[in-house]
């Protein structure tokens, strides 16, 4: 059965390369390989867990990669409940999306390339989530990227997306590269990477890592501001928006930018020591980062940027809740986020399509009666991102804010007011998109997408609805904390937070509905948006994001564009000298090929010269 | 006056610079083959010399080799001669330069 995880990561892989060295002229041998290496990684998935169970029991499978003296890389699996529960989620939403993508991109003259990359990416995230060692994780954390970039640049030849390709890649390389210095920090005091060893590691061992706990925490955690998009790094992931929208989706809103999360959570016992301050910065960052894409989503046009500050936001809230303690609860709202979040720019997909790639929404309006469809399932996931009860979101994030009100109030209060922006920019892009009028020629002429690109929003969407109350809390609390009781009854799951903390839970329902009512009143009737004049300068601030991109444009990059210059310079100036080693190799050849003229008596009479320097040399 | 071992190295030295300045300036390949000959005899000189004042048959026979050799080099190299004329009519070092490309 151990084979098993191994066949599931590599089929993606096998995919991959069979696509780009086989079956690239041909489109549904491409898509058929793709789809058919992750469904199947999918099915198998499902076999192994239900063969393995839930018990936190740690199996692993690993074999010695490479040994150089006492350090060992090992390349291995990490089977517990954590890494499979995410297994299953990144097949399956993973699946859903290569599906959708067969409607999505059906007109892409890249189609093989796309399901090629879309392949690679599955099996790079699937690294992550079963890597046992640091190493490990940190290649494919890699590869995720490398990934990343291919699938945002996919229409290279237009500038915008090739500029957010790179864009993406270079600030996640400045995140990695703290992570790899948080990575030799570990490694340097414990000896280890194996997540296995490491977590067994006794009190007394990790009294060694005190004096440096707060410093190598953080500098694991900037691997995580990368790649989950964190304040300061957060300005990749709406420019990765460029990229098709079912990448989008996948990438840049369900599993990898969730990977920095659950990094997090899987080496939540390096950052839970006593002495450190890591938790409070990570709960900090994350919480201002909720707070500052929430606004920002507010005054976005875009359908698909509103949704990429929607993203930033609750990675925001699951760092947050990684920060104040509850690794389960966040990685609960991972799991719930993935489903919705997924669904939400599937639907938006199919706006897009319906619309021949329009993107603004003040030019759409009037959908839903042409949509009905995509507009159920979008609704469907509106009310999960915001909150409302007994849907998934509501259990996830209220976990997260009951965890804030128990531990940092001003975070608690933060968390309800972006629990309130979350609702009023979601209702906003309902309204906006789906009722009143049609705004433009095209929307007039909006048809529903076709049924390839709609199954997967209806899976989606059951289980965005439904994926609160199935238990999946449960399983990452048992990883965490092996004792917690386990099977509760589906009824006592649905008013859990009521009993357990009702205040968190009824303040997060009235900011949810506080939003919902700000929105409905400001945008049920409008034809243009009302806010700008109501806010004035804000509104151009929010719409602008902050200027964080013009801000780093005038410090960091013009810094970095001085020492590129200065070192073009240095590199000049030190040709010369490599000038002069070529001059003078060319030179002597000139002047040795004078020697080579072929006349026999020349070389007879070298000859002789060098038998007489002998004879001379020896006989001296 | 009494002749001894000096006398037969000088002519064979002699003999040997001789033929290398032959090899060195003749412009025909024949003048040059014979001098190449004559720098063998000088050797040859050198070796009964040695073998004469030393008491010892190994020289003899080492020329006695040398002889046989060479006459068989003498067959082949004027064969090569004569089909080089063929080909090319002619027999000046200065004009067989093809080994320079």
């Amino acid at each position: 059965m151990y084979a098993l995880p191994w066949i599931i990561l590599f089929l993606p892989l096998a995919a991959a390369v069979g696509i780009a060295l086989f079956t690239r002229p041909n489109r549904n041998a491409s898509a058929a390989l793709s789809i058919g290496a992750v469904l199947g990684g999918f099915l198998l998935a499902v076999i192994f867990v239900g063969w393995a169970g839930w018990d936190p029991v740690v199996r692993e499978s690993s074999t010695t990669w490479l040994e150089v003296g006492d350090f060992k890389v090992e390349f291995g699996l990490r089977l517990d409940p954590l890494s499979l529960l995410m297994l299953l989620i990144v097949t399956g939403v993973a699946s859903a999306i290569h599906v959708y993508s067969l409607g999505y991109m059906r007109e892409d003259r890249g189609w093989s390339r796309f399901f090629a990359c879309l392949s690679l990416f599955t099996f790079s995230m699937l690294g992550i989530v079963l890597a046992n060692n640091f190493i490990q994780l940190f290649i494919f954390w890699e590869l995720v990227g490398v990934s990343s970039y291919l699938l945002i640049g996919h229409w290279f030849e237009r500038p915008a997306a090739a500029d957010a390709g790179k864009k993406a890649f270079i600030t996640n390389r400045l995140g990695d590269f703290g992570f790899l210095l948080g990575i030799l920090i570990v490694w340097q005091i414990f000896g280890s990477l194996n997540f296995g060893v490491l977590r067994g590691l006794s009190p007394a061992d990790s009294a060694r890592w005190t004096s440096l706990a707060t410093v190598g925490g953080l500098l694991i955690f900037c691997g995580a501001m990368g790649k989950s998009a964190q304040f300061p790094l957060h300005v990749w992931l709406p420019d990765a928006m460029e990229g098709p929208t079912p990448v989008s989706a996948l990438i840049h809103a369900a599993t990898m930018v969730a990977a920095g999360v659950y990094m997090l959570c899987r080496v939540y016992f390096l950052l839970n020591i006593p002495g450190s301050h890591a938790l409070t910065v990570i709960a900090w960052i994350g919480g201002i980062t909720a707070a500052l894409s929430a606004v920002i989503a507010v005054q976005q046009n875009d359908i698909k940027r509103i949704l990429a500050y929607s993203t930033l936001s609750q990675l925001g809230y699951m760092v947050m809740g990684v920060g104040l303690g509850g690794p389960p609860k966040a990685m609960f709202h991972l799991t719930t986020h993935a489903f919705f979040k997924a669904l939400l720019f599937l639907g938006a997909g199919s706006v897009i399509v319906a619309l021949h790639h329009e993107q603004d929404i003040w030019k759409m309006g009037g959908l839903r009666k042409k949509m009905p469809v995509t507009f159920w399932t979008f609704a469907a996931g509106t009310l999960a991102l915001a909150g409302i009860w007994p849907l998934s979101g509501f259990f996830s994030k209220d976990g997260i804010l009951a965890r804030a009100a128990e531990t940092n109030v001003p975070l608690f209060l933060l968390g309800l007011a972006v629990a309130a922006l979350t609702a009023f920019y979601m209702l906003r892009l309902v309204l906006v998109v789906f009722q009143g009028d049609a705004k433009s020629e095209t929307a007039g002429h909006a048809v529903e997408s076709p049924p390839v690109m709609l199954w997967p929003l209806r899976v989606l969407a059951c289980f965005s609805v439904i994926g609160g109350m199935i238990g999946l809390e449960a399983i990452y609390e048992r990883q965490f904390d092996p004792a917690s009781e386990y099977g509760l009854s589906f009824g006592d799951q649905l008013i859990l937070p009521f009993s357990q903390a009702p205040i968190a839970a009824l303040l997060g329902l009235l900011a949810a509905a506080v939003g919902f009512a700000g929105a409905f009143l400001l945008y049920a009737k409008a034809s243009r948006d009302p806010l700008p004049e109501k806010l004035g300068p804000l509104a151009r601030w929010m719409r602008n994001r902050f200027y964080f991109d013009e801000i780093y444009q005038a410090t960091f990059i013009r810094f970095h564009d001085a020492l590129a210059s200065i070192a073009a310079w240095l590199d000049r100036v030190g040709a010369l000298g490599i000038r002069g080693i070529h001059g003078t190799t060319e030179i002597t050849g000139r002047a040795l090929r004078l020697l080579q003229n072929g006349n026999v008596q020349t070389y007879a009479f070298l000859f002789g010269l060098g038998v007489v320097v002998l004879l001379w040399w020896t006989l001296r | 006056m009494n002749v001894g071992l000096e006398h037969y190295l000088v002519v064979s030295a002699v003999l040997f610079a001789l033929g290398l300045l032959g090899v060195l300036v003749r412009r025909n390949l024949l003048v040059i083959y014979m001098s190449l000959e004559l720098m063998l005899n000088a050797a040859n000189l050198a070796l009964v010399a040695f073998s004469r004042f030393n008491n010892n048959l190994d020289g003899q026979v080492f020329v006695f080799f040398i002889i046989t050799v060479a006459a068989a080099e003498v067959a082949v190299g004027l064969a090569l001669i004569v089909a080089l004329y063929r080909k090319h009519q002619t027999a000046h070092v200065e004009d067989l330069t093809l080994m320079k490309d």
